[in-house]
C-alpha cells in the first residue's frame, strides 16, 4: 500500500477516508485534524492558557503532544485516582512525558482531597467506580483551571469515545445528556471554563497510531475498573460495523452534531447557580462534588478515630 | 513468524506459514478497526505480508470506563 501524499510506503491506511499514509504524512494528517477542528469549533487561540487532561493514556499525551507542536500554552493536570499499581503507572508516564518535553504538569491526589482514591469512594458511595472517578475528574479540571488561571480545558476524548457515548445516550433516549454531548462546551456560568475536545474527528487506533510514530511512551495497560464497561460494548459493536461499512462513527456523530444537537439545544435552557458550599456551577443548591466530599469526610471519620486516613491498601 | 498480542494483557503464539496481516488479525478474531500491527519500528498496514521469520505485536488500541 501507497502513500496518498509521496507514492512511498504506507503505515497507516484510513479506509473511511479512501486514504494510506507514510509515516511522516500520517503525522501531517493528524496535525491537519486538530488544525480545522480546532479553527472550525473556535476552541482556543495561541492567546488562551489550556490546562490539558493528562492521565498518561494515548489520547491524553498525543493532545498534549500536539498542541506543544503547535505553539500552544499547554500544561498538562494529571489526577492521581488512587487506583493501584494501574495510577502509579498512570502518573509516572505523565510525569516522564511533562520532563521529556519540559511542559508544566500539575498533579492533584484524590487521596490528600478526599482521604480515599476511587475504589474506597466506590463503596462509600454504593456506586460504580467510574461514576465517582468521572465526577471528580469534572469538578477538579474546571476547578484548577479557573483557580490558576487557565481559559480552556482541553481533553483527548476521540471519535470512538464520543461515538460510544452517543450510543449509550441514544440506547437510553438521555436527552439531558445528549443536548450537552459537544466536542466544543462554551462556559455558561462565570465559575465554568470552556470544555474542548480537539481530537474528537480521529478513531482511536489513529491517536495510538500517532503516538507509537512520535515514540511516546503511554499506558497500554487498560483501567481495571473499566472491565465489563458498557462503553467498551459499544466501541466493539460499532467497529464491527465499521469494519464492513467504514465512516459509520464518523457519520454518526457528525450526523448528530449538525442535524439533531441543535434542535435539542433549543429545547434545553437550564440555570446555572452557584453551590452554597463551593461556588462551582450546579443546578442545585449543593453540587454533586460537594455532597460526594461530605459523604467521603463523613466516612474517614467515623472509620479511622485513631487518626488513619482511610486509604486504600 | 512470533506473534506477541497486547490486548492489553501479553500472550506470545507461533504461527506457520506467510499470510497478510489482514488474514493474520483474522485468523485470530482480532478487529482491524481497533488493532495496530507492529514489526519492529513499523506499523504495518492490511495488505502487508509477514513471513515466518518474523517477530510482529499486536496492540488494542481500545481503551475505556
Amino acid at each position: 500500500m501507497r502513500c496518498i501524499k509521496c507514492r512511498g510506503k504506507a503505515s497507516v491506511e484510513l479506509r473511511r477516508h479512501n486514504s494510506s499514509f507514510c509515516s511522516p504524512h500520517y503525522l501531517e494528517f493528524v496535525r491537519n485534524q486538530l488544525g480545522r477542528n480546532v479553527k472550525r469549533l473556535r476552541m482556543f487561540t495561541p492567546e488562551d492558557r489550556i490546562l490539558v487532561a493528562v492521565s498518561g493514556g494515548k489520547d491524553s499525551l498525543a493532545l498534549w503532544d500536539l498542541l506543544l507542536d503547535a505553539g500552544y500554552s499547554a500544561a498538562g493536570l494529571h489526577i492521581q485516582l488512587g487506583i493501584g499499581e494501574y495510577s502509579a503507572r498512570s502518573a509516572e508516564v505523565s510525569r516522564d512525558f511533562a520532563r521529556s518535553r519540559e511542559a508544566e504538569l500539575i498533579e492533584f491526589s484524590l487521596d490528600d482531597e478526599l482521604g480515599m482514591g476511587v475504589p474506597l469512594l466506590s463503596r462509600v458511595l454504593r456506586r460504580p467506580p467510574c461514576s465517582g472517578c468521572g465526577l471528580n475528574k469534572r469538578y477538579h479540571f474546571n476547578k484548577i483551571a479557573l483557580e490558576r488561571g487557565f481559559t480552556v480545558v482541553a481533553t483527548g476524548h476521540n471519535l470512538d469515545d464520543e461515538a460510544a457515548t452517543l450510543m449509550g445516550n441514544v440506547l437510553r433516549w438521555q436527552r439531558e445528556q445528549l443536548a450537552r454531548q459537544s466536542p466544543a462546551l462554551e462556559s455558561n456560568h462565570p465559575q465554568m471554563v470552556r470544555k474542548v475536545k480537539p481530537l474528537y474527528t480521529l478513531t482511536e487506533r489513529e491517536t495510538a497510531s500517532y503516538c507509537l510514530i512520535r515514540g511516546i511512551d503511554y499506558v497500554l495497560e487498560e483501567c481495571p475498573n473499566a472491565k465489563g464497561a458498557h462503553s467498551i460494548l459499544y466501541k466493539d459493536i460499532l467497529n464491527r460495523i465499521e469494519t464492513e461499512s467504514p465512516g459509520t462513527k464518523q457519520q454518526f456523530f457528525q450526523g448528530f452534531l449538525t442535524r439533531m444537537r441543535p434542535a435539542l439545544q433549543q429545547q434545553q435552557a437550564v440555570d446555572l447557580l452557584a453551590c452554597s458550599k463551593c461556588g462551582q456551577p450546579t443546578t442545585g443548591e449543593i453540587c454533586s462534588y460537594c455532597r460526594v466530599k461530605d459523604r467521603a469526610h463523613n466516612y474517614v471519620a467515623a472509620n479511622a478515630p485513631n487518626g488513619a486516613s482511610g486509604r486504600d491498601a | 513468524m512470533d506473534v506477541i498480542i497486547r490486548n492489553p494483557v501479553r500472550r506470545e503464539l507461533q504461527l506457520q506459514g506467510s499470510r497478510r496481516v489482514k488474514q493474520l488479525l483474522k485468523e485470530l478474531d482480532l478487529n482491524p478497526e481497533s488493532h495496530i500491527v507492529i514489526r519492529g519500528e513499523s506499523l504495518l498496514t492490511g495488505d502487508e505480508m509477514l513471513r515466518d521469520e518474523d517477530r510482529v505485536e499486536i496492540l488494542s488500541a481500545i481503551s475505556g470506563g
